[in-house]
């Protein structure tokens, strides 16, 4: 199969039709309109459906009506188009509904900054939106790796019934790389008839289908979120997903690092290898469920002295990795905003100031 | 052709629109207080009732059905 | 002389949680007596919105989905979208059409999308207890303008038929009411020829239908009526504002 040089943007395009999407609803945000623009010229070629909504929250109702009569749909914004959507994520998730939303980060709080950020995994990870509710979360740290990550987040919505969420960052939504679709990897469309309203006729039916996420009676809520949670313990059980670097030396450090940052602690991480220092990696490439256990056991090495945290946020994840270690080590953040991406050397000189401090 | 009107006393909620709207005054608020706690309707002068509808027509509760003499009356289930 | 009258099949037998008088539940049988009579209902989905008829979908027995608060026209976007066949309705109050929802209705009809809004106008919030709307009346009392609207600083009430019709994207745009007999027949007329519209996939199609809210006005259900036809009708005038052909 042919590689294709591809702009991140538009290989997720690209990697969700592949995937038997052929519905989009979105609004432009920098850094991700690219993804629309792709895709207003790219679905009309497979006879897909393409509108630019109003705004961000008319969007995720867009997404949520189409998703609940039984259509594959996907959308693409950035940290403050998905604060937008919160909510609808939140009644999306409450009545099971399975959507695919893409978050390419920017800076922020507020209108913050156009550039690269990971300062949405609070907002991914623990609900931007209000109830119990949790987002599958997927966070690459490539084009190609964006690719098959979207390709494979359409059946994993179908199959929890929930909307999964693809945490990139402005550099892999702009970047150019080399990218494959692999054919292995286009999810089978689910039965949708036990629950969507795709019209009775549709289903040969005469039992209609209710879509909602109300119960007002206080013991049928408390089912409700029984059943959702038992969802997300499903989830922990079955896809976590994690990349461990260098794990088998007698590392002296061990940092938690994704998407595109955790390349900049490869880079890091091989310059102080040929000094003879040690550290390994443990990237996690779902968010939640978070690699706990692998996070866990990595901690426990004997040679380890200190877990740093590196993210471009002010520390979010790093709360995450404490949680895991529960003690055995202690834990600190290195991180920047702003945009600017903390070079091999920053990282280098953090890694070892920290382990200066815990020998 | 003969028709039978039939008042659902526990649909009414004795809004009392339909007694407004009856052309011929058949109907009145009845002082029989329904499950709900509500005073249904009764038609006071069933005889002067031509079934012209308009009272089924008013009712935001579907509580007046109007079927053929010959036919079983549709009832609601509780 | 006479006629029979039955509950339509579309409209289920559970008891309504409206109020007395209520004039949702006069809208809901015409909805689903045209539905009913177009055969639709195997292809029907409703789409409920957040305000008194938040349990709509209790009432009728075709598909239905549950909108948040003013957010239905986008959800209906998404169903026409990618299922034009389908036959789509959303049901929205005041507050959730013409205060939060504004955005979405507006460019809902703008595009031109092929469902059917029908839009109960009873100038207040009912279900959280009867608060200010953008369609209240100058000087109209209400929980949170107890001294009545004050024009000066709330403005005037939107008239949503005329500001729809003011889009330049063919539309079906009409208020009618359903108070009294005589204007029942032909709000269920426009009501089917809104329906007809979609099913030709003509255009948008909005029903404005003046209501009752005898609980939050603090009247009886007669006294409500009298009041809509003296004090509402004369500035929600009825009719036809556009038609796509």
């Amino acid at each position: 199969m042919a590689k294709v040089l591809m702009k991140g943007n538009e290989a997720i395009g690209e990697a969700a039709i592949r995937a038997g999407c052929l519905n989009y609803f979105a609004y432009p945000i920098t850094p991700q309109s690219e993804v629309a623009e792709y895709l207003s010229r790219r679905m009309p070629e497979v006879g897909g459906m393409f509108l630019q909504g109003e705004s961000e929250v008319a969007v995720s109702y867009m997404l949520f009506g189409a998703s609940a009569c039984g259509a594959r749909v996907f959308t693409s914004s950035s940290s403050p188009g998905i604060s937008l959507m919160s909510e609808g994520i939140s009644y999306i998730a409450g009545a099971e509904c399975p959507v695919v939303f893409i978050n390419i980060m920017r800076g922020g709080p507020g209108l913050g900054g156009i550039l690269p950020s990971q300062a949405d995994y609070f907002q991914a990870t623990k609900g931007g939106g209000h109830g119990d509710y949790r987002l599958l979360v997927m966070a690459p740290a490539s084009v190609q790796e964006a690719v098959e990550m979207v390709m494979i987040s359409f059946s994993l919505a179908e199959k929890y019934r929930n909307p999964v969420m693809l945490l990139g960052d402005g550099l892999i939504g702009q970047m150019m790389e080399p990218v494959e679709f692999p054919d292995n990897l286009a999810s089978e469309p689910s039965n949708k008839d036990e629950w969507a309203t795709s019209g009775m006729d549709t289903r040969g039916t005469d039992k209609r289908n209710l879509v909602k996420s109300l119960f007002l009676d206080s013991v049928k809520l408390n089912e409700h979120n029984l059943l959702l949670k038992a969802k997300y313990d499903r989830m922990k059980q079955e896809e976590v997903r994690y990349e461990p670097y260098n794990i088998e030396s007698d590392y002296k450090v061990l940092v938690v690092s994704y998407g595109t940052m955790s390349r900049v602690c490869k880079t890091a991480i091989d310059n102080m290898k040929e000094e003879g220092f040690e550290v390994a990696m443990i990237r996690p490439q779902t968010l939640f469920p978070f690699p706990e256990e692998a996070v866990n056991k990595a901690a426990s090495k004997e040679s380890c002295r200190v877990v740093i945290s590196i993210e471009m946020s002010m520390g979010q994840m790093v709360e995450d990795v404490e949680r895991c270690v529960k003690g055995k080590l202690p834990v600190e953040w290195y991180g920047k905003c702003g945009g600017d991406i903390p070079t091999p050397e920053e990282v280098i000189d953090s890694v070892k100031s920290f382990y200066k401090e815990y020998i | 052709m003969a028709y039978k009107l039939y008042i659902d006393t526990n649909r009414c909620k004795g809004c009392g629109l339909c007694v407004s709207v009856c052309p011929k005054n058949v109907l009145q608020i009845s002082e029989e207080i329904n499950a709900k706690g509500y005073f249904p309707v009764y038609q006071a002068l069933p005889e002067d009732c031509n079934f012209c509808a308009t009272c089924c027509m008013m009712c935001p509760d579907v509580a007046i059905t109007i079927t053929e003499e010959n036919e079983e009356t549709v009832e609601q289930p509780e | 002389m006479g006629k029979t009258f039955i509950k339509p099949e579309a409209l289920s037998d559970q008891y309504t949680h409206y109020c007395p008088g209520c004039t949702h539940g006069i809208i809901h049988r015409l909805v689903a007596e045209v539905i009913d009579e177009l055969d639709i209902s195997g292809r029907t989905v409703g789409i409920a919105p957040v305000g008194c008829a938040v349990l709509a979908y209790n009432y009728f027995t075709f598909d239905f989905q549950e909108a948040s608060h003013g957010r239905a026209p986008a959800m209906a976007t998404g169903v026409k979208r990618v299922r034009p066949d389908l036959a789509v309705f959303t049901y929205q109050g005041d507050g959730d059409l013409a205060s939060i929802g504004m955005g979405e209705i507006v460019h809902a009809a703008n595009r031109g999308e092929k469902f059917t809004t029908i839009f109960v106008n009873n100038t207040v919030y009912g279900m959280t207890g009867g608060q200010m709307a953008p369609t209240t009346m100058p000087g109209q009392r209400t929980t949170t303008s107890p001294f009545g609207r004050e024009v000066k600083t709330t403005g005037m009430p939107v008239k949503m038929a005329e500001l729809l019709s003011t889009l330049e994207t063919p539309g079906y745009i009409t208020r009618q009411t359903v108070i009294k007999p005589k204007y029942i027949a032909k709000a269920k007329k426009a009501i089917k020829k809104a329906f007809e519209y979609q099913l030709e996939g003509k255009c948008f199609s909005f029903v404005e239908v003046i209501s009752t809210c005898p609980t939050n006005w603090g009247l009886t259900p007669i006294e409500a009526v009298k009041w809509a036809e003296e004090t509402l009708l004369p500035y929600y005038k009825l009719g036809e504002f556009k038609t796509p052909d």
